[in-house]
């Protein structure tokens, strides 16, 4: 079958998907944008994390038919992401409007080249949560999500929103570093 | 010092930014945000096929017949191999021991094995026409303990044994037996005035790294091919691959792909044989990724193993001696049982003094899912049954429990039970006090003027309690283990540095084949060319078989050894360096002279700061390079009979507290707190030190309570391949992990530094028994804690 759907804003088109394949496989093996991750392919880890017309979901518990006319944001194109949000309406949070009306910026959003980093990407670097990396994009498609909603979380917060996504390396301490930090600097401004 | 290479005195430059001991950003961090950093299952190529691998279905059976035909005439399929295909002679591979078949002959001898292999277009169609393979199995008994691997009847995992183990051991079945005996224990055992005894059980934990085993195959035009894939040792993957495939090691060519972790379970081969096979069977690039089901049975385990422990002490608290027998379960294959059982047994008493020891560790062979390394490697398994012991004893005498550890602590100049002298320093007793002085978390902190936070109580969302029935715990724990392989083993690795002029800038480039699995070995070569070459900017050049080998990514051993590595060579390509400019220059400055010239800020200085020349006027046009092997110290095989032998390289030194509340009506554990002291020698890298001990603590954490594959002991199938039923730890079971970094030099090491990344997985797993006995007191002899433990319901 055909899929016609919109990733990181742009139009994208799908040929010869087989019926049972998931989101996840059509973003990594057709559309070349393998950074959502295929940990587990069951839903439990987290770490296909991306945003359904807004809305964070396991991409691999998400038939690729389903996606039909609909808007996916990637890690590819987070960064443009926030930047849109950040130039947007000046509220918080993103409506289902505001993120099917959402178009990248930047050179490329299929590589994700070119773009600077969102504050949640930038704040996992600084903060040391990154060891090997297989969680991070999709800890960082759902901490920007949670951010978005809770631009003030405590502790209890980002454990609840992000215990959903597994992490084998760090033990947690830097992600949570991480989200605090970018809540910081999000609340200055910076 | 090491002898090796030149010695000189440490740069650490105070012109040149980015050196050791800061705690300068991963190279690749941008990458990993963006999604653009490309991991092993991310490898694409144009008309690239893919493979799937058919399993066992059974554990123990001879296989009577395979019937390909309906797989090869499914449209789309390109190939279908089995043990008959493969082309040459070699057909089994292994770390140590070669009796792991690349396809099953004959028999299976474990749940998962890998029996015939499909290359198709689509994943799917590789998977369906694998699943219309018939293979018909007559069944054999399965051997899943020690009682039936040596039973006088017991039907032999693997028969005719020629491995170097196999004139030691005391049945076929049993891979690998180190006895340690120092001392005489029956004498210790009547100056005892109370001795422990206790039985204790370690379940299968799972590496669980979340980057599925994975890589792309490439046949090559001149007959070879090129395999892209996350491993833990390219040259030890290599070394097993080329003899199967028919090749000369040239003409497979490795390179790293991007690793979603390791922690041991990437040391053995996994799909990279599958995949070259059918790349050159095809001509076509074949790609093979696991789904985690695949993953729970493409690689192996922790040891689940059996301690039995005695102590014996004086009324005043210093033991007398240990006695103790370690039963570690190999599964089917052979892996890195045997280097398991040397540390296990080595390793067994723990970070304490005991003059008088008996010690023996066995690893079996059973139809058991293999095992083999994981972080901590046979340390993990014996400190969580010796810490339940010294507070066993601790109860016993009424001595608090941290204060008998201190008493019996070890430090530098103990003997370890081997013989061996613990030469650089261990701060056993120290590490205790940091931890135990660190802030203990409030009481009550799920309390808030809106009510309990269930997020923060045993439970959590499920909303099982508002605090009635919980009750809380505090246990402590310490553990030793050993950095860089052992036992004599030629562990070297290789590092190649260049130093040039680009664009106007002198530039280091550092090549190793060394697997940067996530640890933060990139980071760390860099850092060690800034404060040796003094110059800003550091490539650090693609791992691949192109350079000499880096030794595993494994026994924390990688910033010690390839570290290592990569100073020597830079100290050689310095003083290559040097030697240009006095060439250059030498005339114009008697300074130059000097044996004591630095780089840093990318100029010569003498020691007292005074620029001689930039390092852009020494080089010129001039490229120096050098490649070299470098080597810690010799270690030597332990006794096959009496265990004693200076068998190690250093060891590493970690202590844990565990704060937990038990809901004890339902059996439900919340880790309030787990913090760590630990020694690390030297920290390169702050923050990649501290990231390191809280991961470990996790994976320790992770045992404790929740972590374990389940083999059902009728059919030695496994029960829960999936993160549905096999759990790791989440954000939410992780509690804050506080950090104390203790940095006391090693003096044989470079810097000073430690291997550090096994031991806050040691301490973290019985620091939080010990803090849910506290709790509840109730025994808990086995690891993890069920909630059917801890509410009697077993």
């Amino acid at each position: 079958m055909r899929i016609d759907f919109t990733v990181n804003g742009r139009p994208q088109e799908a040929d010869d998907v087989w019926e049972g394949e998931s989101l996840l496989y059509v973003l990594r093996e057709r559309l070349g944008l393998p950074g959502s991750k295929n940990a587990c392919e069951q839903g439990e880890c987290g770490s296909c994390t991306v945003r359904l017309d807004g809305v964070p979901v396991c991409s691999c518990l998400v038939a690729a038919g389903q996606v039909q006319g609909r808007e996916v944001v990637t890690v590819e194109g987070l960064a443009d992401f926030a930047e849109q949000r950040s130039c947007g309406t000046g509220t918080r949070g993103t409506s289902l409007d505001e993120a099917k009306g959402w178009q990248a910026e930047g050179t490329d959003s299929q590589t994700g080249e070119g773009g600077e980093l969102s504050p949640v990407q930038q704040a996992f670097i600084d903060a040391g949560a990154v060891q090997c990396g297989f969680c991070t994009p999709g800890l960082l498609v759902a901490a920007d999500e949670m951010l978005e909603r809770n631009p003030d979380p405590t502790d209890a917060d980002i454990r609840e929103a992000l215990s959903g996504n597994l992490c084998r390396c760090t033990g947690y301490e830097k992600i949570m570093d991480a989200v605090r930090l970018a809540a910081a600097r999000q609340s200055e401004g910076v | 010092m090491p002898t090796n290479g030149v010695p000189t005195k440490i740069t650490q430059g105070s012109g040149t930014r980015g050196g050791i001991g800061e705690s300068t950003l991963r190279p690749d961090g941008t990458l990993k945000v963006t999604g653009e950093f490309a991991y092993s299952s991310d490898m694409w190529h144009e008309d690239m096929l893919w493979g799937h691998i058919l399993r066992s279905t059974v554990a123990h059976a001879e296989i009577v017949s395979i019937d390909t035909s309906e797989a090869l005439a499914t449209p789309g399929v390109y190939a279908v191999m089995t043990y008959d295909d493969l082309p040459t002679d070699v057909k089994n591979y292994g770390l140590e021991i070669q009796d792991t078949p690349v396809l099953a002959h004959g028999k299976v001898r474990h749940h998962g094995e890998p029996v015939a292999i499909v290359a198709a277009d689509h994943p799917e169609t590789a998977r369906r026409a694998a699943a219309k393979i018939k293979v018909d199995y007559r069944d054999l008994p399965v051997i899943t303990d020690e009682a039936s691997a040596t039973a006088p009847d017991a039907v032999l995992v693997h028969e005719n044994r020629d491995d170097h183990h196999s004139g030691h051991v005391p049945h076929p079945n049993i891979v690998h037996r180190q006895p340690i005996v120092r001392g005489d224990v029956d004498a210790a055992r009547r100056r005892a005035d109370v001795i422990v005894e206790g039985e204790y059980t370690f379940g299968m934990q799972d590496q669980a790294f979340l980057g599925p085993e994975s890589g792309l195959a490439v046949p090559e035009e001149d007959g070879g091919v090129h395999l892209y894939i996350a491993t833990q040792w390219l040259h030890s993957d290599l070394r097993q691959i080329a003899p199967v495939l028919g090749l000369p090691e040239d003409k497979v060519r490795m390179t790293l792909a991007g690793v979603g972790g390791a922690f041991g379970g990437r040391e053995d081969l996994s799909m990279q044989i599958h995949a070259c096979l059918l790349a050159l069977r095809t001509g076509k690039p074949v790609k093979i990724v696991y789904n985690r089901f695949e993953s729970f049975f493409g690689h192996v385990h922790r040891h689940p193993a059996k301690l039995f422990y005695e102590h014996g002490a004086t009324a005043d608290g210093k033991l007398t001696h240990v006695k103790c027998r370690i039963v570690l379960d190999g599964g089917a294959y052979a892996s890195a049982s045997p280097a398991v059982v040397g540390n296990a047994s080595s390793l067994g008493v723990g970070p304490y003094v005991v003059d008088d020891v008996d010690i023996e560790a066995v690893a079996l062979y059973t139809n058991n899912p293999p095992c083999g390394a994981m972080r901590g490697f046979g340390a993990v398994q014996a400190c969580f049954a010796y810490e339940a012991q010294m507070d066993k004893l601790a109860a016993r005498l009424g001595i608090d429990p941290v204060e008998l550890r201190q008493r019996n602590a070890m430090e530098q100049g103990t003997l370890m039970p081997t013989g061996q002298p613990v030469d650089s320093p261990a701060p056993v007793a120290e590490l205790l006090r940091r931890v135990k002085a660190m802030p203990m978390p409030p009481e009550r902190q799920w309390e808030s003027s809106e009510g309990a936070d269930v997020r923060q109580l045993p439970g959590g969302l499920s909303n099982t309690t508002h605090g009635e029935g919980v009750v809380r715990g505090v246990g402590y724990a310490v553990g030793i283990k050993n950095v860089g392989f052992s036992e004599g083993f030629d562990d070297y690795s290789t590092a190649r540095v260049r130093m040039e002029v680009v664009g106007g800038e002198p530039i280091a480039t550092v090549h190793t084949a060394m697997a940067e699995v996530g640890q933060g070995g990139v980071t760390v070569h860099a850092q060690i060319a800034r404060t040796e070459l003094g110059v800003g900017q550091v490539t650090i050049h693609p791992a691949n078989t192109q350079v000499g080998s880096a030794g595993s990514t494994s026994a924390s051993r990688q910033t010690y050894v390839t570290g290592g590595a990569v100073k020597n060579a830079c100290e050689l390509v310095r003083e290559k360096v040097l030697e240009l400019g006095r060439r250059r220059f030498g005339s114009y400055h008697p300074a130059w002279a000097s044996a004591e010239l630095l780089l840093e800020g990318g100029k010569v200085v003498t020691d007292g700061g005074e620029v001689l020349a930039d390092l852009v006027d020494v080089l010129g046009d001039e490229a120096v390079e050098v490649e070299e092997e470098w080597r810690h110290r010799p270690t030597e095989p332990f006794d096959l009979r009496t265990g004693q032998g200076n068998g190690h390289v250093q060891y590493s030194f970690a202590a844990h507290r565990a704060v937990v509340e038990v809901d004890t009506e339902l059996g439900l554990v919340k880790v309030i707190e787990l913090a760590c002291a630990q020694d690390v020698g030297k920290a390169l890298n702050p923050l990649s030190v501290i990231g390191q001990i809280q991961g470990g603590t996790t994976q320790g954490l992770g045992v404790a309570v929740m972590e374990e594959i389940v083999v059902d002991p009728k059919t030695a199938k496994v029960r829960n391949p999936s993160f549905t039923d096999y759990l790791i730890p989440t954000i939410l079971d992780t509690p804050t992990i506080p950090v104390d970094v203790l940095e006391l030099a090693d003096d044989h090491a470079p810097y000073g530094l430690r291997g550090i990344g096994e031991a806050p997985t040691l301490s973290s797993t019985p620091a939080v028994l010990a803090a849910i006995r506290n709790a509840t007191g109730l025994e808990l002899n086995r690891t993890p804690v069920r909630p059917e433990h801890l509410t009697g319901t077993v």
